[in-house]
């Protein structure tokens, strides 16, 4: 398995958005990495199929997207068998995460569905455009737009409600004249 | 779901002073924030970096004995 040493660093590049999207898909670090791990695995056994002077990061999170999808299916009908200590786990590890200050957001993410929390992330952090997304998860780029404006919904619904102080009106006029 | 409006938010969005008439100019400040907020949480992980084990990972996996690769010249 001979890599072209720029492909290398094309894709060691892509490493570290993969992971924040591997986190964001998985709420956990540890995940995460391994996700990351499977999907270089994965990509460089087949990296023939990648065409070059395509979309290297497009190609490389579509692994980790399908990756993460089989595995989660597999896991969770493991989980069932066996007193649901898998998903207490996933529970709790949220707060294990890095800053405090994401908590709400984490917990709001979670509660999302599948299809939704990946196609925000994808358009509205990883900075791929609707139609990459789309590719990504391979459906119609109106079915992203749709996921994403339901993900953006729910989630305001769930942060207002949950009256964390950055979202009340004041804190949000401050920010936004601050920004100004 | 998608379209309700909790009473709540509009109360605040009235008492706030920055509804402009539009009803959901106080929706649009919190989705504002919230992509703020994701994309910070996103970038928090990407300006770690590439973690060792993927570098050595990939470094290990050019080393990988291939006869023609073995000695460039």
């Amino acid at each position: 398995m001979a890599l072209d040493p720029a492909l290398r660093d094309d894709i060691l590049r892509t490493v570290p958005s993969l992971r924040a999207f591997a986190v964001s898909l998985s709420g956990n670090v540890d995940r995460a990495d391994d996700l990351v791990q499977e999907t270089l695995l994965r990509a460089l056994a087949n990296i023939d199929s990648f065409r070059p002077g395509t979309n290297l990061s497009a190609w490389l999170f579509t692994i980790l997207r399908n990756q993460f999808r089989s595995e989660y299916r597999k896991r969770r009908r493991e989980v069932e068998d066996a007193d649901g200590k898998y998903a207490e786990r996933l529970k709790v590890q949220p707060e294990q995460l890095g800053k405090i200050e994401f908590n709400e957001l984490r917990a709001a993410l979670a509660q999302l569905p599948d299809d939704q929390r990946e196609a925000l992330v994808l358009v509205g952090a990883s900075g791929f455009s609707y139609e990459e997304a789309a590719e990504i998860c391979g459906c119609a780029v109106g079915t992203i737009k749709s996921r994403v404006n339901r993900a953006r919904n729910r989630l305001a619904d769930l942060m207002s409600m949950s009256g964390t102080e950055d979202f009340v009106p004041d804190s949000v006029t401050r920010g936004l004249l601050a920004e100004r | 779901m998608n379209d309700r409006k909790t009473p709540k938010s509009q109360a605040k969005a009235a008492e706030s002073g920055k509804n402009d008439g539009s009803p959901s100019s106080l929706d649009r400040s919190i989705q504002a924030k919230l992509g703020d907020q994701l994309r910070q949480m996103y970038n928090d992980v990407v300006s770690e970096g590439v973690p060792d084990r993927f570098a050595d990972l990939l470094a290990q996996l050019e080393k990988t004995p291939d006869p023609k690769e073995d000695k460039p010249l």
